[in-house]
């Protein structure tokens, strides 16, 4: 089929001049202490570590791990600001707070995009095009549901719960900070948050951008550290609720931690979502929405399409167009405004992605990378597919958070169907087709909190995001996202 | 004349739309004052296993039904319900009931089946939404049924208890399987006998007997269970515990909250319920893209 089609000529000169996003205008300090109280504070542990810029391995600041006294003290602030302050305040005046931080967090859009890139190796344009303006946005949605919350829940009066624990993954640094703080604020409980410790530069920019908003003292506190803190938090008898991004593996550990407790939960966990092209689908269309499903922030997204289901009858022609189309991307310094591959955040997950490549090699699929020149420092990983996958490859079952796409295809709607539902995880999944009724076929059978039909990746504040089975329970974004910050007796 | 021999019922579980007794052959005598009543099955850990299988069977066929024809057959359960009142009213009596209170429970069962049967139509106007989203896309969320439910009833109420688990569960959708009041367990039994006569399809209600402590935990353990309802104020965090291993939904009830009138709510469907968000670009832009 189509075996007259010339293929694309990659040898001409398809280098663009550098276009560095400049970082002149950066404000970091060398060592950052804990967002406590409306303060920043030296930890009572006494103890830093260092954050790198993966992109190089340079370090940029200190950050301070908390250890349980600095915890205790996190807890107690946003207790004593609940209790005295925040549950008080006539929700009109909580929103204009609110509203405060997502106009603060547009004026610094560009610092913010640059210090997310810097921290965590993604490329500039999706800071500042996706991180930020979402995070801007989450606030601005949330900021108005405040005063509004008694129109969310019909026959029921919403109460606040008390202090909450937030413990956020390094993939969107700054928009899952935002996620989680935007409506536990809404609903007048206050908040100890935690950024991933490969990341947590945004959110301590963040902790300046809520003192500069004037918020009480108390009702936002950051507290930067690794898993042990983590921890604590989730331990703390005073926390009331705890919500959850990040793997799978920890959010189980943590649910068996709060198990038999009174805690409330929501856990937004990993992915193995599927991308099922039809031969009807917009092919070109379909073959952007595959490499953005799976190469976006270098596949470290769990809803991420790792898993491409291709009709058999245009499993050829998809391939080439898919394997034309990832010869053309861009994987350089992610500062650069034409890069579309940045650098993986760390070198463990480095080690993780070409740990889970290995193994597709050897379990006998057949492997199509990004031919490019990798930098000599840093972390990096070229989009990778493997083709020739069956049900039962690692690679096709497990999560790897990273650039690799497991290629399957199928002869059925029915059998798309099965393959797509044949996994533990229920976070998200693609449709490709340009027929409606055959859309709305898929999307009511695939197992998953979101779909994407003839689109991928999509996010929006008032869009309910949150997993069917072991990826999670409860929803971010929207009126169905308040409802995992309220008690509705 | 001589008085006429009486034909004692033999009470059996409810498995697959089938009335086998427990494969186990184990049983147990429920009484009234140590008066014995029956022997009811004493099921068991394979039991459990044929009913969750039976449950997942049953769901793609069952939450793919209109909403319409759901909400038709729980009114016709509740329609049976009221035919059949007298052999509940004897039953509750037979088990210790007054004929007041047996009354009462029969009444308020039959009205909550009711209520709820109307929900299955209307939950999604209600919890449903049509999301604004900032780009050009029709983006909306819809609430579906979570899939098969381990259900463990209270002890206090065996009518109501066993109706008022079942219907908020399956009126959206979803399949159970639900283990019976120990000490009470007639009126559960014969409670199957009515949705086998509702056209409830074979699978979606699964209602066992027997020891509730040793059945639970392996209810709270069965890796093809999407959530669990507990009524039963019995588990222990040992239990819960093994819940985590595929992130089954845990929704603890107090025994009391049954007999409570505020447990008419569409709140209890949601608990069952996963909300699902859709997006689709509005604009097509798909002319021509398969020009190459």
């Amino acid at each position: 089929m189509n075996s007259n089609i010339q293929p694309l000529e990659f040898n001409g000169d398809w280098n663009l001049s550098p276009s560095l996003e400049s970082t002149d205008h950066i404000d970091l300090k060398d060592k950052y202490g804990l967002f406590i109280n409306g303060a920043f504070l030296k930890p009572l542990s006494n103890k830093y570590f260092s954050t790198i810029n993966p992109s190089n391995e340079n370090q940029i600041s200190l950050i301070a791990e908390a250890g349980s006294d600095d915890i205790n003290l996190a807890v107690k602030s946003a207790k004593d600001a609940y209790e005295n302050v925040w549950s008080k305040m006539p929700a009109k005046e909580r929103s204009k707070y609110i509203y405060r931080i997502a106009r603060l967090i547009q004026e610094k859009a560009k610092e913010l995009a640059v210090v997310e890139t810097l921290d965590g190796g993604k490329p500039i344009r999706e800071s500042r095009d996706v991180d930020v303006p979402l995070a801007a946005a989450h606030f601005f949605y949330y900021a108005g549901w405040a005063d509004k919350l008694d129109y969310a829940f019909p026959n029921r009066n919403p109460k606040s719960i008390g202090v909450v624990g937030q413990i956020i993954p390094w993939n969107f640094p700054l928009m899952m900070a935002a996620w989680k703080i935007a409506p536990a604020l809404a609903t007048g409980n206050t908040v100890v948050l935690k950024p991933a410790e490969s990341t947590s530069l945004t959110a301590l920019k963040l902790a300046e951008i809520i003192q500069q908003a004037d918020l009480p003292p108390g009702v936002v506190n950051i507290v930067t550290g690794a898993g042990s803190t983590g921890e604590l938090i989730v331990n703390h008898n005073d926390v009331k609720k705890i919500a959850f991004t990040g793997s799978t593996s920890v959010g189980k550990s943590i649910m068996k931690s709060i198990a038999g407790t009174s805690k409330k939960s929501t856990m937004e966990l990993g992915g193995k979502a599927a991308n099922i092209v039809f031969d009807d689908a917009p092919l070109d269309q379909a073959v952007e929405g595959v490499v953005n499903g799976i190469y976006f922030n270098q596949g470290h997204v769990c809803c991420a399409g790792s898993r491409l289901l291709v009709q058999e009858s245009i499993n050829e022609i998809f391939i080439r167009k898919l394997r034309d189309r990832i010869q053309s991307l861009i994987l350089g310094n992610p500062l650069d405004k034409n890069t579309d591959i940045g650098a993986v955040n760390s070198k463990s997950q480095l080690d993780t992605i070409n740990k889970y490549i290995d193994i597709g090699k050897n379990e006998g699929a057949e492997i199509f990378q990004l031919n490019c020149t990798i930098p000599d420092k840093g972390f990096w990983c070229p989009p990778t597919l493997f083709t020739n996958v069956s049900q039962s490859h690692v690679i096709a079952q497990e999560e790897i958070f990273g650039p690799v796409l497991a290629i399957q295809t199928f002869r059925t709607i029915d059998e798309a169907i099965t393959k797509a539902n044949n996994t533990p995880y229920g976070l998200s999944a693609g449709v490709w087709t340009d027929k409606g009724s055959k859309v709305f076929n898929l999307t009511s059978k695939l197992n998953a909190g979101v779909i994407w039909a003839n689109t991928y990746n999509k996010f929006d504040p008032t869009s309910p995001f949150g997993g069917y089975k072991e990826s999670g329970h409860g929803r971010e974004g929207g009126l169905h996202g308040l409802e995992a910050y309220l008690n509705l007796e | 004349m001589s008085e006429r021999i009486k034909v004692l019922k033999t009470y059996k579980i409810f498995i697959g739309g089938k009335f086998p007794r427990t494969e186990s052959g184990r049983y147990y005598q429920t009484k009234n004052n140590g008066i014995p009543i029956a022997n009811i099955c004493l099921s068991s850990r394979k039991d459990i296993k044929n009913a969750v299988a039976a449950a997942r069977k049953a769901f793609s066929g069952w939450s793919t039904r209109t909403a319409f024809n759901r909400s038709q057959i729980l009114y016709r359960i509740a329609e049976m319900l009221e035919t059949r009142k007298s052999q509940f009213l004897e039953e509750l009596v037979l088990q210790g009931w007054t004929n007041k209170n047996a009354e009462l429970e029969i009444h308020k069962t039959i009205d909550r089946i009711i209520y709820f049967a109307g929900w299955a139509d209307k939950i999604n106007q209600v919890f449903g939404s049509v999301n604004p989203v900032a780009t050009s896309h029709f983006n909306f969320t819809m609430l579906e049924p979570m899939g098969v439910v381990g259900l463990i009833t209270n002890e206090e109420t065996p009518l109501l208890g066993i109706a008022s688990c079942i219907i908020p569960s399956i009126v959206s959708g979803n399949t159970v399987v639900v283990l019976a009041s120990e000490k009470a367990p007639l009126s559960a039994l014969t409670f199957a006998e009515v949705i086998s006569n509702s056209d409830v399809p074979p699978g979606v209600v699964n209602i066992l007997s027997g020891n509730k402590k040793e059945l639970s935990p392996h209810i709270y353990s069965h890796m093809d269970v999407n959530a669990i309802g507990d009524f039963s104020d019995l588990t222990n965090d040992e239990i819960k515990l093994t819940a985590v291993e595929n992130l089954k939904r845990i929704r603890s009830f107090e025994a009391s909250d049954i007999s409570n009138d505020n447990f008419d709510s569409p709140y209890v469907i949601k608990d069952f319920m996963e909300a699902k968000t859709t997006w689709h670009p509005i604009e097509s832009g798909f002319a021509n893209s398969n020009s190459y």
